[in-house]
């Protein structure tokens, strides 16, 4: 790929027939899924060369957690996947949790199960409307938005936010569910699946969307494997790759699931993915929410997990010994949080979601890292377009359900 | 005085026709709009327009007074005079089919004999709009959604004109309001039973003519930003609009006249000769809008294939039979 300082000389150069038509699609962009950029070089409708360019959303969520408590923090993983945020906020707190050497009470992984899987079925939705949209299927649009609303309604009761939820804490959950809500979780999981059926009879019988899905954008396992896909993306190639079965944290050992593939590897396996990924996720959330009154009364923060306002520096009550001069020592720093790194990674809805954490002993942490799936999944978009037509190419940004707010952290 | 007048006179009425066509067409025009959005939202659940007059039926007319009040921007490193005239070229053809369209059986602003052939020439004409306007923008999207609407406009008119030469086999005129009176001599009363091949062709072309989704692939939104109009602001963008709309009812309105019977209709309404015409158009009208709720938008290699492979071949087929039975029947 030509580096971007050539591609703009030709563009402001004098043209000649023999230079690629360059399109610059983005920041800017109606289907680039929020800051996107593509520079675009096109022969005719092919797609000759792709180049993406992130960076758009920048905050520096990595460096600026650095000057946050590890409570503090949690809050920034919310603007990760911003569709999504539950499931950002399990996987950090499970990191946390790991350094800390928490183990978190039943009745919170329960809790923590259902809003990730709540968070899965939203996120999907967002995809297949947006989906469905880029390629021109309008209604579909508004028909997963009617459903998600619900969902973001539920959110609200839960926790009083709608979209970033900061639900989780680390060593647990902020609140426990009301019976209201257990109620309202019960009609949804049952109303849902019948909306699946809706929006399958709306666009998978339909002519034009399974050729403008079929055999687009064909991923074979290996290559999906070296491009490093995980999620659905993985999946729809045929790689029963999911965290959730390989590495189960919180509650997903305790319920059964299946973990859809796809045949083909194209874009209408992934699309076949999600939407059985959206029917195990509401299984997930109604054997969870049968399994809640077995735990009634339990706790939903662990024994010791820090508080919200988890001090920097932490001095020991007692006399201990000096580390060095052996010596006890009274008001000595000793560690909020035991030094140490650790990496553990979660199934988000877009892919694998993982968080690399080093712990000095203090409150705040010396290094986050998150390791983004989008961030991934934008790296193999030039390799899946080549040889596509341009309306492909917002086909395959749909297809990996890319979300920048993540990519660029 | 009154030698002036006797000659002028002719002259006047038709004037004053004109202009009541036109005004009569702005306002249909105008109010499809109002219904698509109104239709549309039905069909997603949502309200569609509620705010401006009692059930937004005010909508339209804020709507072209807000473009009008609008900055007109002209980007820089643009065709200048090519820009301005592009949007005039698709609203001024799009409108002028319309002159040979009999509404009624008295009434054709302009009775001419060729008529089909007045709008086949016309509907060719209002795509050198978009591809001037794709031209001139000096941007990339307009240039391509340009390239998009001329490859779209030359094998769809194709399919369309030979659509049409069934009808034109059957009435044994080009003349629409002889197309209509042949239609109602005939056994079935419509040509949309004898023709189906024909009508299903021309129904399919015409949404491709008036880019609409699922051809809207010139103005792909998804795609293109808006595809050839990306750079016009104000009431230069709403002058494609309302060509756009403009192509929509003049389309439905050669569909009802050459397929659908025209303004005939099981019984008479006395005193409103034109109301099966109307009921027709708007039926056709509500079809377009109903396809735009339901389907997804075609790819470009896809949209020259359905045309190419499947378009043309079965409307020459439908000629080969039209004629063949007309021979010997």
């Amino acid at each position: 790929m030509a580096p971007t300082v050539e591609i703009h000389r030709k563009q402001i150069g004098h043209p000649e027939w023999d230079e690629p038509f360059v399109v610059n699609m983005g920041p800017q962009h109606p289907s680039t899924h929020g800051v996107l950029r593509l520079f675009l070089e096109l022969d005719g409708e092919t797609i000759v060369g792709c180049d993406p360019r992130i960076g758009y959303l920048h905050r520096g969520l990595e460096k600026l957690s650095e000057n946050l408590t590890y409570s503090q923090a949690l809050v920034l993983t919310d603007r990760l996947d911003y569709i999504s945020s539950a499931a950002n906020n399990t996987g950090y707190c499970l990191a946390v949790e790991k350094l800390l050497g928490l183990s978190v009470p039943r009745r919170a992984r329960l809790l923590r199960t259902i809003v990730c899987e709540m968070a899965r079925i939203s996120s999907h939705l967002l995809w297949l409307a947006t989906h469905a949209l880029d390629i021109g299927a309008m209604t579909v649009f508004l028909y997963c938005f009617r459903d998600r609303e619900w969902l973001l309604d539920i959110y609200e009761k839960i926790c009083g936010a709608r979209l970033t939820v900061s639900y989780t804490r680390i060593g647990g959950v902020r609140l426990d569910f009301t019976p209201e809500i257990v109620e309202e979780l019960y009609r949804f999981t049952e109303e849902f699946p019948a909306r699946i059926t809706d929006y399958e009879t709306l666009i998978d019988v339909n002519r034009i969307w399974l050729k403008r899905t079929k055999g687009v954008a064909v991923v074979p396992p290996e290559k999906a494997i070296n491009m490093g896909l995980t999620g659905p993306s993985l999946r729809g190639s045929g790689v029963p790759y999911d965290v959730r079965k390989f590495k189960p944290y919180d509650a997903y050992d305790e319920v059964e699931f299946e973990v859809p593939v796809g045949r083909n590897g194209d874009t209408y396996d992934r699309y076949r993915v999600r939407m059985e990924e959206m029917r195990q996720a509401n299984r997930i959330i109604r054997q969870c929410l049968d399994k809640l009154p077995e735990t009634e009364g339990e706790p939903v923060v662990a024994e010791g997990a820090p508080d919200l306002l988890m001090p920097e520096k932490k001095k020991s009550p007692q006399a201990v010994p000096h580390p060095k001069k052996g010596f006890l020592v009274k008001g000595a720093e000793v560690p909020v949080v035991p030094e140490g790194e650790v990496y553990v990674s979660i199934e988000a809805p877009k892919g694998e979601l993982g968080y690399y954490i080093v712990s000095d002993g203090s409150g705040k942490p010396w290094r986050v890292r998150v390791r983004a799936p989008s961030f991934v999944h934008i790296s193999a978009i030039p390799e899946m377009v080549k040889g596509h037509m341009v309306a492909d190419i917002i086909a395959v940004i749909g297809t990996l359900d890319v979300v920048l707010g993540e990519c660029d952290r | 005085m009154e030698g002036i007048l006797k000659v002028a006179m002719p002259g006047l009425i038709l004037v004053v026709e004109a202009l009541v066509l036109l005004l009569v067409a702005l306002l249909h025009v105008a109010y499809t709009t109002y219904a698509e959005r109104k239709i549309i939202g039905h069909m997603q659940q949502r309200l569609g327009p509620n705010r401006v007059g009692p059930r937004g039926l005010l909508q339209p007319i804020a709507d072209v007074l807000k473009l009008l009040t609008k900055e007109d921007i002209v980007p820089l490193g643009t065709e200048k005079t090519l820009f301005y005239l592009a949007p005039f070229i698709s609203l001024v053809a799009g409108a002028t089919s319309l002159a040979v369209i009999p509404v009624w059986e008295k009434f054709a602003l302009a009775n001419v004999n060729v008529g089909l052939l007045v709008i086949l020439a016309l509907s060719s004409l209002s795509s050198y709009g978009v591809i001037l306007s794709g031209w001139a923008s000096n941007s990339r999207y307009a240039f391509l959604g340009g390239l998009r609407a001329s490859a779209q406009v030359v094998s769809y008119e194709v399919a369309m004109a030979l659509s049409l030469v069934g009808v034109m086999l059957m009435a044994g005129s080009m003349n629409l309001a002889e197309i209509v009176k042949a239609q109602v001599a005939s056994p079935f009363k419509v040509y949309a039973i004898p023709q189906i091949v024909g009508f299903f062709v021309f129904m399919i072309s015409a949404i491709a003519e008036t880019n609409r989704v699922p051809f809207d692939l010139p103005e792909a939104e998804t795609e293109l930003v808006a595809g050839y109009f990306v750079e016009y602001s104000g009431i230069r963008f709403g002058l494609f609009y309302l060509a756009e709309y403009f192509g929509m009812v003049v389309m439905s309105a050669v569909a009802v006249t050459c397929f659908l019977g025209g303004w005939s209709g099981p019984f008479e309404i006395p005193g409103v000769p034109f109301f099966w015409f109307l009921v027709k158009l708007y039926a056709l009208l509500f079809f377009y809008i109903w396809v735009r709720a339901t389907l997804p938008r075609y790819r470009y290699d896809q949209l020259m294939g359905l045309g190419w492979k499947l378009l043309i071949p079965l409307s020459l087929l439908n000629i080969l039979i039209t004629g063949l039975i007309k021979l010997w029947v």
